[in-house]
């Protein structure tokens, strides 16, 4: 059970602190309601790149990173389809020069042209590097586009092409700022060796006298239901054929996400889950296989993907994959099963709990979903699902007509 | 604007340099096959860690890749266990079960809530004892690690690694040699039983555990492996082989006529840690290269945009170490992204760096440091390398104390001593 408080400043930011004095450091956590689903699919990427900028200076620090390493703080962030989170760690003593330096950029950033330019170029790098360099690195680009005729999931954070981060211009950069960077649309946590009290005074101190911006209000379409199956064949200079397959699961919120969830562990979890032990060891169809999901906050996909062995034909690998779906939603699983999968996710959460940094993390992602207090929740709702849930459940998901089908074949890979 | 909050000036903060830093002391117990064990009893979740340290890296190994075949297929089954039966076992308990192939090191690495852990011991008992090394998962293995090494070769960041070690070290020493498909294809059962036996069974072992421990782990170590006949850490044992450098210093590649980066790797050898030079060098390195507000992220990152992250860092060996410097760079300023590393050489070597610069390393180098000590697992990770690198806690210490007195002067004779362009191995892979 994790422990924390929880106040609203009159300018609308949410804010939690959860005290452990058992680590001499202090995390802030700052969470932004906005992510790549926000995008205008013209310009996507933005985002992300946009996190970059964030430590470009802000309108009374020039350089963010200098004062933060004298105190002895790390930081980084990361942005998702969904949130935009950014976090640092520091000796608890210094806490106040995180709330200094997160406070300033919430209320507004230099916005520099020479950051702009620079990161622009970083980002463009870290396309390539994740994406044009690597082999199968465009199988997401394809694979969403497939999967999603509507909603904003049908492009990856990275963005959809490079011409999009190119083309950002500072214009773009503030309009973005000032519609979703403001207090009214952010979580702060702070964690760690920390007072609640002195904590909430420094708090008003540092965020209470930013403007609190305007809600932002996403309308974003739902993904309508899938109704017929969808395929696509690839061609690429690969060294192995490759299968991917997706269905559309539920919402974070819904009981349905975790069901989908402890599915993932009993087909993927392990070296003695369903796909591994039938398909890598006793088929030996595929030389590596993997089934998870992405922990979207809206509709998400359920995967499963793996290469196959040198030799074995596409249809034949994907047949194998069908048979064990199918076998699933004759039989379902096991009581022994349903354990195992209940076992490895207590252990899950229990690693997880074990940071500070995490712990604040995911405060602000459950704060983001409607309520902190959810995040005490989870234990519980992965131990009510029932083996008739995970048989009706793989039943509902693992309909062709709700399956994205990606064949990626290595070109010239019938000759070796 | 509201005058009563100050955004200008930064709070006042306590200089780490000023706090006092204490690695929480790891407990030392012996087995009764003598081997030893170290544990940290720390944390407050039912969470632990057990490392089993082998002396059974590539470096032991007489025909290439059989070390880290023995080391993969350890769990792939016993006399009494098929490798199904060992992973349910281990899945079962929510527990993961590691493996990992080092140049001199081969480990085993439990992860598990401290309340199963007496229902996963006589597992690992059972591998380290009885693995028998199935011809079928033998073969599966070949083919699988074969193909796995496909789509690495296909990568430039992969090929440019095991690359760069070969050429500062050679390609017959442990740490530069790598395994081809060739070497797969002639792997068997026969090459993995004699050195399972040798450096597992009988092997010489360390065992490191951290976490919230149950009262009952040195009786449940004993018992499962405190019996078997392994043997102690050889401290005396010299982990050194014979340098065989590439002749050519410079080299480029092309894996891939089509592709938009090249991995850059550019690297020296250097000393192991009982070198005096070693941990102020790692003051220096961090200056360079060593995290965020460093010479080389300032300058080729964050000022010229070639590149989302340039790196240096001094390789994790026992016998010698190195001095590295990685980055995944536009492959149009790929020529410019090399010239700007030797800039940052020279620099380094020309002007001592400015007090501010050096105190805000500190400081960060002794956060970091702090924010590291508040978990289990990072703390035995510290023990760990105390001890397989034969030094105490005394070394920490040091360490700390060079981080909070190292000069400027100082580390601009160490740049002038080891960061000589000369003295580098460059390597681009397109």
């Amino acid at each position: 059970m994790i422990q924390f408080e929880k106040f609203t400043l009159p300018n609308g930011l949410r804010v939690i602190i959860h005290e452990d004095h058992s680590t001499p450091m202090a995390v802030v956590n700052v969470l932004y309601d906005v992510g790549a689903k926000d995008e205008d699919p013209n310009r996507t990427g933005f985002a992300h790149l946009f996190e970059h900028l964030m430590f470009g200076g802000s309108i009374h620090i020039p350089d963010f990173e200098t004062p933060l390493q004298m105190a002895g703080g790390e930081n980084n962030a990361y942005t998702t389809n969904d949130l935009t989170n950014y976090y640092i760690q520091l000796p608890a003593e210094n806490l106040e020069t995180g709330l200094w330096l997160e406070s300033d950029r919430m209320l507004s950033l230099a916005f520099s042209e020479k950051s702009l330019e620079v990161q622009r170029k970083v980002v463009m790098e870290e396309f390539k590097e994740h994406y044009i360099n690597k082999p199968y690195g465009d199988v997401w680009f394809k694979m969403r586009e497939m999967a999603y005729k509507v909603h904003p999931y049908r492009w990856q954070t990275i963005g959809k092409e490079l011409s999009h981060i190119e083309h950002a211009q500072l214009s773009d950069v503030k309009n973005f700022f000032f519609k979703h960077y403001n207090p009214v649309n952010a979580i702060l946590v702070i964690g760690g060796h920390v007072h609640t009290s002195t904590v909430m005074q420094q708090v008003e101190k540092w965020f209470g006298d930013i403007p609190a911006g305007t809600k932002y209000n996403r309308s974003i379409p739902a993904e309508p239901p899938q109704q017929e199956e969808r395929r696509m064949e690839v061609r690429a200079n690969v060294p192995l054929d490759a299968l991917y397959k997706c269905w559309h699961m539920d919402n974070r919120l819904h009981h349905g996400y975790y069901v989908a969830d402890l599915i993932t562990e009993v087909l993927g979890g392990g070296g003695s889950s369903r796909l591994y032990q039938a398909l890598v060891k006793e088929k030996q169809l595929f030389s590596n296989i993997e089934c998870y999901h992405f922990g979207s906050v809206d509709s998400g996909l359920l995967t499963i993907e793996g290469k196959l062995v040198k030799g074995v034909k596409m249809e034949d690998a994907e047949k194998a994959v069908n048979d064990e779906l199918e076998k699933l939603k004759q039989e379902g699983i096991s009581e022994k099963e349903l354990e195992k999968t209940k076992n490895r996710t207590e252990a899950t959460l229990a690693f997880e709990d074990m940071s500070v940094m995490t712990r604040a993390n995911n405060l602000a992602f459950y704060e983001l979903l409607g309520d902190a207090a959810l995040f005490n929740q989870d234990r519980e709702k992965y131990f009510s699902v029932t083996r008739d849930d995970i048989l009706n459940y793989s039943r509902k998901i693992f309909d062709v007509k709700n399956s994205n089908t990606l064949c990626y074949f290595a070109e010239n890979g019938s000759l070796n | 604007m509201d005058v009563l909050v100050d955004r200008k000036t930064a709070p006042s903060i306590k200089l780490p340099v000023d706090f006092t830093i204490e690695l929480p002391v790891a407990r030392q117990h012996t087995l009764s096959n003598g081997v030893e064990v170290y544990t940290l009893d720390m944390g407050t979740e039912d969470v632990l860690m057990l490392n089993i340290v082998f002396f059974a890296g590539n470096a032991f190994e007489n025909k290439k890749a059989v070390a880290a075949a023995t080391n993969y297929l350890l769990k792939n089954g016993t006399s009494k266990r098929s490798a199904f039966d060992i992973s349910e076992q281990i899945d079962y308990y929510g527990a993961h079960l590691n493996r990992n192939c080092y140049s001199e090191t081969a480990e085993l690495t439990l992860h598990c809530l401290g309340k199963h852990l007496d229902h996963l011991l006589p597992v690992i008992g059972e591998i380290i004892s009885d693995s028998v090394f199935p011809a079928d998962e033998v073969e599966i293995y070949k083919q699988n690690a074969s193909q796995r090494l496909k789509v690495n070769l296909a990568k430039s960041e992969f090929v440019a690694n095991r690359l760069i070690d070969a050429h500062v070290y050679g390609e017959q020493h442990p740490y530069g040699k790598y395994n081809n498909l060739e070497d797969y294809a002639a792997l068997q059962r026969e090459d993995l039983l004699p050195f399972y036996k040798e450096h597992y069974q009988q092997g010489e072992c360390v065992i490191f555990v951290s976490g919230k421990l149950p009262y009952t782990l040195i009786s449940l170590l004993d018992k499962y492996i405190g019996s078997l006949p392994l043997r102690p850490r050889n401290k005396a044992r010299v982990l050194q082989w014979p340098l065989q450098p590439a002749a050519e210093k410079k080299t480029e590649i092309i894996n891939d006529p089509d592709g938009v980066q090249a991995a850059i790797r550019v690297a020296r050898h250097f000393p192991n840690r009982h070198h005096p030079d070693f941990q102020k060098v790692m003051v220096l390195n961090t200056v360079f290269g060593g995290f965020f507000g460093s010479r080389l992220m300032a300058n080729i990152r964050e000022d010229k945009g070639y590149t989302y992250g340039i790196h240096s860092y001094l390789l994790n060996y026992i016998g010698d170490s190195g001095w590295m410097i990685s980055t995944e760079a536009g492959r149009d300023v790929s020529k410019a992204t090399l010239k700007e590393i030797y800039h940052e050489m020279q620099r380094l070597r020309n002007k001592p760096v400015t007090e501010e610069e050096l105190m805000m390393t500190r400081n960060f180098m002794l956060g970091s440091i702090l924010g590291d000590l508040d978990g289990p697992f990072h703390v035995i990770g510290r023990w760990k390398n105390l001890v397989l690198n034969n030094l105490d806690e005394g070394y920490f210490y040091r360490g700390i104390h060079i981080i909070k007195t190292v000069t400027a002067k100082e580390l601009q004779e160490l740049a002038n001593k080891y960061l000589q362009e000369e003295a580098f191995y460059e390597l681009t892979v397109i």
